[in-house]
């Protein structure tokens, strides 16, 4: 008994160990780029790769908890960029008052009908009668709901579509929309746990992959909710401007005496500030996630993963409790999507990509660890760096390789121009190899 | 005559479109369900598979061209087309030999190897973007039309026009010919009937002595000739874009689950419902109506549209699920997952 203790004990120390060396390895990583190329590189790097972090941690819940495959995380960033728009934004008056509220109305009216049919379905005997009166519910619904839909959708975008066009937020702080986003991709996830009860591996990912791709798609022609392709940009900031601060006396003369310049004083400031706020919620949310694996709600979620019909014979509700899985990690990813566009200061729905935003971050928690809280944000940074670092190096690397074909020679124009595609190349050749040679990632899962 | 005119744009705007379409997803959603059926695993790579047998197939129409070796009125990709197959084929067999056989030895669970899939995506993404960029290419030659919009209404003085273009023609035909080919391969040969068992069950399979490793060779050439097939008639049909053939990987997969995952005859099905549905809903009715309408005061005043184009992935989803809800192995019996 004390010598199986004692093994687990040294393991878990040797897993402690490895960490340790391994996120300081990503710190000394970052240390390089910084004194390398430019420490705003550097921070701008690691602000993103601790959203990253978040990201994978969100997927790490769901597959490395509960082996559930979801590949729309896309779909749920866009649903918290969503909710920063409709949180911080100022509201259009003149738009809620050209069609504002018949707007609501008909999204009402066609909520209503989907309950009224899913009402009617349960409630009467099956049959063709119950077929029949579904059918004509839906039909009836999806005419009336356009009916009241389709003008007040003219009359919102009509309103000065050059600038506003769209019905505006609520004009709160965007801290706020962290949260909220959590809550709008929490209900996303809750809607589509419901509609695909029990849905299996395979069965899950594509249906996982065809929500994100509408969620995107109602983003990007939905012009009345977010001005679609138009772009939402200058969402307000919760941090200063850097303009402000180079024309604060105080933040100019402290500047001036650590030797700094106040333009690059000012960035670097305003992107420390963002680590701070990013890493204080990737630590939070790490915290939890941490609790949560190791109590016995965790205990149970794994148990599940490992054998679903085992857990069920005991007695455990797995549809239930994958559905709530479900929606803790897409709520993470919400807040992580959030926190994005924040950083970013606008909402480009145009530029959500499949690739990016959601197979992008399957490599972050595969590479990391699947299974490993710690292994999952140490994979997001560590990918997020190599994503952003690949072009540089592919740049060099064909400058090194074409160095001596002579000018204008086909190919060396071609190998240049390829440098910009090296990225998903190596990220594949990263999956591809992590998983074959040490397929628990970087951090196993203990 | 109004009735004639009413037919003639409904075969115009969605009869030929959809049934072009739907040729393409059923090419491509065959690819998929043999995958799934032989190997057991649900192929992410499967667009970018397309879309780099398409690749090697426009290098070689431009050396054709560059050679003035041309087809007359057919288009010279259809020359190309079995060097794409040669092409894509070799690539897939490589990927095979490096990486999937070592997690089919090891009996891998299918979710690792859907994974495995992911980064073979990636990598065949960015080789295809590698070798072509991420442009629009057109590489359609030879003649334009079969039947024009003018000469169809000086032959027939309706007043809807009628358009078939060679491609989509070529599209119905060569599609054709791949599915009776394959069925026939599939129903009639030994290899085919020994696939066909190897995926009905395995380890019964393997005792009557079917060599597992040729099984899984034959499948991936038919697969690679599968996808570059489709990818060429849809490049030449519409349009060669990289990120476009990633993007279909969704309708193709909803095309093979509706149809059943791993059964090919309901992957051909499963193609034209999803076309004929995504094509009907996103279409604007009113012309067709409009001949329809009795009364000029019964004619629509909207376009009748259900939903606009860009809701297409929508419409896809939409069958899947209502398949997914109502028959779980798809329309046809497919295995369950």
């Amino acid at each position: 008994m004390s010598a199986v203790t004692d093994t687990r004990h040294e393991g878990v120390e040797r897993g402690w160990a490895r960490g340790a060396i391994l996120f300081a390895g990503m710190a000394a990583l970052l240390a390089i780029t910084g004194a390398t190329m430019s420490w705003n590189v550097a921070l701008t790097v690691l602000n993103m790769g601790l959203v990253s972090g978040i990201m994978a941690l969100g997927v790490n819940l769901q597959w490395g908890f509960a082996g559930l495959f979801n590949i729309g995380v896309m779909g749920f960033l866009a649903l918290g960029g969503l909710a920063c728009v409709l949180v911080a934004m100022p509201p259009t008056g003149e738009a809620w008052a050209a069609g504002g509220l018949r707007l609501m109305a008909g999204l009402a009216l066609g909520a209503g009908t989907v309950v009224a049919a899913v009402l009617l379905w349960g409630r009467m005997s099956p049959g063709r009668a119950r077929t029949l009166a579904m059918l004509a519910v839906l039909v009836g619904g999806f005419f009336l709901y356009r009916a009241v839909l389709d003008p007040a959708v003219a009359a919102v975008e009509s309103v000065d579509s050059a600038s506003t066009g769209y019905l505006g937020g609520l004009g709160l702080p965007i801290l706020l929309a962290w949260p909220v986003g959590g809550l709008v991709a929490a209900g996303g996830a809750w809607i589509i746990g419901k509609i695909a009860p029990g849905l299996r591996s395979d069965y899950l990912a594509i249906a996982t992959l065809g929500i994100a791709e509408i969620i995107i798609a109602i983003l990007k022609n939905e012009d009345w909710l977010a001005r679609g392709v138009k772009n939402v940009s200058g969402l307000p900031r919760p941090v200063p401007l850097e303009v402000d601060l180079q024309a604060s006396q105080g933040f100019v003369d402290r500047a001036a005496s650590l030797g700094l310049d106040p333009v690059t004083a000012s960035t670097l400031w305003v992107k420390g500030l963002y680590g701070l706020l990013f890493a204080a919620v990737l630590l939070i949310l790490l915290w939890l996630a941490q609790m949560a694996l190791n109590s016995p709600w965790g205990r149970m979620m794994r148990a599940i993963r490992d054998n679903e019909v085992a857990a069920e014979a005991m007695g455990k509700d797995v549809t239930r409790r994958h559905l709530q899985i479900f929606i803790l990690g897409s709520a993470i990813l919400g807040i992580a999507g959030a926190m994005m566009t924040t950083l970013d200061g606008q909402l480009t729905p145009g530029t959500y990509q499949p690739l990016r935003f959601t197979f992008l971050i399957w490599v972050m928690v595969i590479v990391g660890g699947s299974g490993n809280n710690f292994g999952a944000v140490l994979g997001g940074m560590l990918i997020w760096w190599l994503w952003v670092m690949v072009e540089p190096m592919g740049l060099w690397l064909m400058g090194a390789i074409t160095a001596p074909m002579p000018d204008g020679l086909w190919l060396k124009d071609h190998l240049q121009d390829a440098a910009a595609h090296m990225r998903l190349l190596t990220m594949g050749l990263v999956l591809l190899l992590v998983l074959r040679f040490s397929p628990r990632g970087l951090l196993p899962e203990r | 005559m109004e009735l004639l005119n009413a037919l003639v744009a409904l075969a115009n705007y969605v009869v030929i479109p959809a049934v072009a379409y739907g040729s393409q997803l059923a090419l491509g959603a065959l690819g998929v369900t043999l995958v799934y059926g032989i190997l057991r695993f649900s192929n992410f790579a499967h667009g970018d598979t397309m879309a780099f047998g398409t690749t090697i197939a426009i290098f070689f129409t431009w050396a054709f061209q560059g050679l003035g070796v041309t087809l007359g009125p057919l288009p010279t990709a259809l020359l190309a087309l079995p060097l794409g197959i040669a092409g894509c084929a070799l690539f897939v067999l490589g990927t095979d030999k490096v990486i999937y056989r070592f997690y089919r030895r090891q009996r891998a669970a299918p979710v690792i190897l859907v994974i495995v899939s992911m980064g073979v995506m990636f990598v065949m993404n960015g080789v295809v973007r590698f070798m072509i960029g991420v442009d629009d290419q057109n590489f359609a030659d030879g003649a334009r039309f079969v039947i024009d919009a003018r000469s169809f209404r000086d032959a027939t003085g309706l007043d809807e026009p009628l358009v078939l273009r060679l491609p989509t023609l070529i599209t119905l035909v060569t599609a054709a010919i791949a599915v009776a080919l394959l069925f026939w391969f599939l129903n009639r040969t030994r290899t085919g009937k020994s696939m066909r068992a190897f995926s009905d069950n395995e380890d019964l399979a393997l005792l009557s002595g079917i060599n597992p490793e040729r099984v899984v060779m034959v499948t991936w050439i038919i697969v690679a000739a599968l996808a570059t097939t489709a990818g060429v008639l849809y490049g030449l049909e519409k349009s060669f874009k990289p990120f476009v053939y990633f993007q279909l990987l969704l309708p193709i997969f909803a095309s093979a689950i509706v149809g059943g995952l791993g059964n090919p005859v309901g992957a051909v099905v499963g193609g034209f419902v999803i076309a004929f549905s995504e094509v009907g809903i996103t279409y604007a009715w009113k012309k067709v109506l409009e001949y329809l309408a009795p009364t000029e005061a019964l004619e629509p005043s909207g376009l009748v549209q259900l939903l606009s184009t860009d809701y297409k992935f929508a419409v896809s989803f939409a069958i899947l699920i209502l398949v997914l809800l109502f028959r779980p192995t798809g329309l046809f019996k497919g295995q369950s997952v």
